[in-house]
């Protein structure tokens, strides 16, 4: 049981850190133009940036 | 983040509607275009489209989101955006100016966001809670179990107090307004959990509901999330259909013509009003003569004839010749915003409809607090145990499953409106589907609703193919309507390809055409002009100049659809009225083309509201369908209503429902899938209700444990979703 004392705050930490992501994501604008995306990978010209 | 701005819930959608209004022109950084495009579909159209726009001398940079159709370009001060409508024309796509200001994106976003936002705060708590739950249900004892209670508050508490918030809100607004909402049980059932919770783990307790409360605020999140997505994008439709109006009109200063936006035309100033335009603002003509069509204000379909000093009022649209005018009202008290208050009156009486989900809710509510109650006082009488008496009062509000109630309404109207919205058909309010399937009547306007609003040569009129020709040749010089109709009816007869060469063509703006054959003026136009008596119905005349004068006489054409929508609708059980400001011949023939008998023609605005008020104080839900500014009023006071998307912008500011499109037929799908919808959510409130009635007496019982909780709710949430999956 003593592992818990790791297992616990590693498990929150990678957990807290997943969040953090998808704030970061969803504050940049990634999920504005979820269709858009789909299909861009799919063209020849390479996106330099993404948009501001 | 206030209150105020959180999006309101599903359960109180009437409030989201609207005030109409005429939008001051915001504050754009020139440079800032928005295109729609609606045909873009793939990978390579965003190339295109990027590519040819970055090309272009000026432009910064073009982004394409694919998801709304659009376009957003930043570019040079000097350069327009018809240039670039013109650029990507030119690449191929369909392509429209938006108005930026109106479309205030950012405004939206946020709102969706934040749901997101808390929605993955939520979910990020339940996976984590459930896991020590899971090690609490496999038998974890002692201090073990204390200490996965610890974890789970440290987590539970602080994503409650963020994701909730929501709920809270709402149920407090209901709360300060003496009503009862969804919102009201469901806050309690989560506040009580987790305080509950909190105090059996200080405690040592066996039992914890944080994942019960935690996975509560999921599900509804989730639900609200998805209700707000498919709200917004209809509303995003609805908002693109008002930004392709963009409100700009030339005026005249000092002999130069200036853009102006018409919200920052003043009393006194000059105005060109172009063939073909709109009247921006309330005024009177200075120079110039024309033919006006004022169908959207008074339903007429016959132009009207202008001149020096006649009144124009915003929304009518100049026909022939150009015209400048001086203001007389700016726009914020034109017409055009003197029916927007009235809308704004009729909309405020038609707000306190109660919708499906407050009814249940007036219901639910009540009835689980009082169990609960019973059940606390029922056992402490019993045990006179006041801890264990308010754990199972609690367990009682948590278990009675307000997930599936608060799903039941969102989850249903959701799959509905994702249906309607693939065949055209935008639902505007939360409540518009409830209230559809209400309808009993229907009333429709005549001309641009169930007509096109187009004039249509009517044959066997006594004219030979020779007398279209030559008028047709006329014709062909004018972009009049009954001028393009009279060509579209040669094209119609395979005979205008032979047309005679007409010479020295000139257009008499409000008066016609004449030019010169074989040495003879020829003339066609209205009847005065060419010495006729005045005509009954929409006609135009033609002097062949050999003494012979032929009458050419027009009706509207029908919308298409218009006869499968009121044949469906009468179907469904629907009583079709017919009210007009149209003469009663003309009337009276789109009537008998589409088997109506109840007809009210010659109608002022204030009839068709007279005739509504009439329908409800005898018990009717009325539908009402029209698209011009003399039905808005009667549009915001019918029980719910529907204009096409060619109508006046506060026609559908006013309306319920939009149909995008030129076929009406729609709405009758509409009618049906709000029938089908109001079926399905008394089945998910029915559903449930079963469940209650299984959990309900193992709670009440003192048998409920967080584990049944867990499942209960996970059980009527997945199968109300299912249920209301039916309807797409």
């Amino acid at each position: 049981m003593d592992m818990l004392v790791y297992l616990i705050p590693a498990s929150l930490f990678m957990g807290g850190a997943g969040l953090a992501a998808f704030f970061w994501m969803l504050r940049s604008g990634q999920f504005d133009d979820p269709d858009g995306d789909a299909n861009r990978i799919l063209r020849t010209d390479y996106d330099d940036h993404p948009k501001e | 983040m206030s209150p105020r701005a959180l999006p309101r819930p599903a359960v109180c959608p009437a409030c989201t509607i609207p005030a109409p209004e005429i939008r001051p022109a915001e504050a754009v950084a020139p440079g800032n275009i928005v295109l729609s495009l609606p045909t873009i579909h793939c990978a390579g159209c965003i190339s295109t489209v990027e590519r040819g726009l970055n090309a272009v001398e000026g432009v910064r940079s073009a982004r394409v989101n694919l998801s709304l159709k659009r376009v957003a370009i930043e570019a040079a001060p000097d350069i327009t955006a018809q240039q670039l409508v013109k650029v990507v024309e030119g690449l191929g796509y369909e392509a429209h100016e938006l108005d930026a200001a109106l479309l205030s994106e950012s405004r939206g976003d946020r709102i969706g966001r934040n749901l997101l936002m808390r929605l993955a705060v939520a979910g990020f708590a339940v996976m984590n809670v459930m896991l020590f739950s899971v090690a609490v249900w496999a038998g974890a004892e002692g201090s073990t179990r204390d200490l996965m209670h610890w974890f789970s508050a440290l987590i539970a508490l602080p994503a409650i107090a963020f994701a909730a918030q929501p709920f809270f809100a709402n149920a407090w607004s209901a709360l300060r307004a003496r009503r009862l909402n969804m919102d009201v049980p469901i806050s309690l059932a989560i506040l009580l959990a987790a305080g509950m919770s909190l105090y059996e783990t200080t405690q040592s307790g066996e039992n914890a509901y944080f994942d019960a409360a935690l996975s509560l605020t999921f599900f509804l999140l989730a639900g609200r999330y998805l209700d707000y997505r498919t709200r917004a994008s209809a509303r995003s439709a609805a908002q693109e259909l008002a930004a392709l109006e963009v409100n700009r009109a030339p005026r005249l200063i000092d002999g130069n013509e200036v853009i102006t936006p018409v919200a920052d035309l003043q009393v006194g100033d000059i105005v060109v009003v172009r063939p073909g335009s709109r009247v921006p603002v309330d005024g009177r003509v200075l120079t110039g003569e024309s033919e006006i069509d004022r169908a959207f204000l008074t339903g007429e379909s016959l132009p009207a004839y202008v001149g020096p000093d006649a009144e124009l009022r915003a929304g009518e649209i100049n026909l022939t010749g150009p015209l400048t005018m001086r203001v007389t009202a700016r726009a914020q008290e034109s017409t055009l915003q003197k029916v927007a208050n009235l809308v704004a009156l009729a909309e405020s009486a038609r707000n306190r409809y109660t919708s499906l989900a407050d009814r249940a809710a007036a219901i639910y509510a009540p009835g689980v607090h009082l169990l609960a109650l019973v059940a606390f006082v029922a056992w402490f009488a019993i045990s006179g145990d006041l801890r264990l008496s308010i754990n199972i009062a609690i367990s009682v509000l948590i278990i009675t499953c307000p997930c599936a109630l608060g799903l039941a309404v969102p989850a249903a109207t959701t799959a509905a409106s994702g249906r309607l919205y693939r065949h055209g058909v935008l639902l505007k309010s939360g409540t518009a589907l409830e209230r559809l399937a209400e309808a009993d009547t229907a009333v429709f306007d005549k001309t641009g609703t169930l007509t096109l609003g187009q004039p249509r040569l009517r044959e066997g009129g006594g004219f030979s193919d020779d007398d279209l020709r030559l008028a047709a040749a006329l014709a062909a010089h004018s972009t009049h309507p009954l001028a393009q109709a009279l060509v579209q009816a040669a094209e119609a007869r395979g005979i205008a390809n032979d047309l005679p060469a007409v010479e020295n063509a000139s257009e008499h703006p409000g008066h016609g055409i004449s030019a010169w054959l074989e040495g003879r003026e020829i003339r066609l136009g209205r009847a005065a002009w060419l010495g006729l008596p005045p005509t009954e119905t929409t006609a135009t005349c033609l002097d062949r100049g050999d003494g012979r004068k032929v009458v050419f006489t027009f009706d509207d054409a029908l919308r298409p659809g218009a006869r499968e929508l009121i044949d469906a609708l009468r179907g469904l059980g629907l009583d079709i009225h017919m009210i007009t400001g149209d003469t009663p011949a003309a009337a009276r023939r789109v009537a008998d083309a589409l088997g109506i008998d109840k007809v009210t023609a010659g109608a002022l605005p204030e009839d068709k509201v007279a005739l509504l008020d009439n329908l409800s104080e005898r018990g009717r839900k009325v539908l009402m369908v029209g698209d011009g500014l003399n039905d808005t009023a009667a549009l915001a006071r019918a029980h719910v209503s529907v204009s096409p998307a060619s109508a006046l912008d506060i026609a559908r500011v006013a309306s319920d429902i939009v149909v995008t499109g030129h076929d009406l037929s729609p709405v009758a799908e509409a009618l049906r899938t709000a029938r089908a919808t109001r079926r399905r959510i008394k089945e998910n409130f029915a559903l449930a209700a079963a469940y209650n009635a299984v959990a309900i007496p193992l709670a009440v019982l003192g048998h409920a444990t967080p584990l049944l909780a867990a499942l209960a709710m996970s059980a009527s949430s997945i199968t109300v979703t299912l249920n209301s999956w039916r309807l797409r």
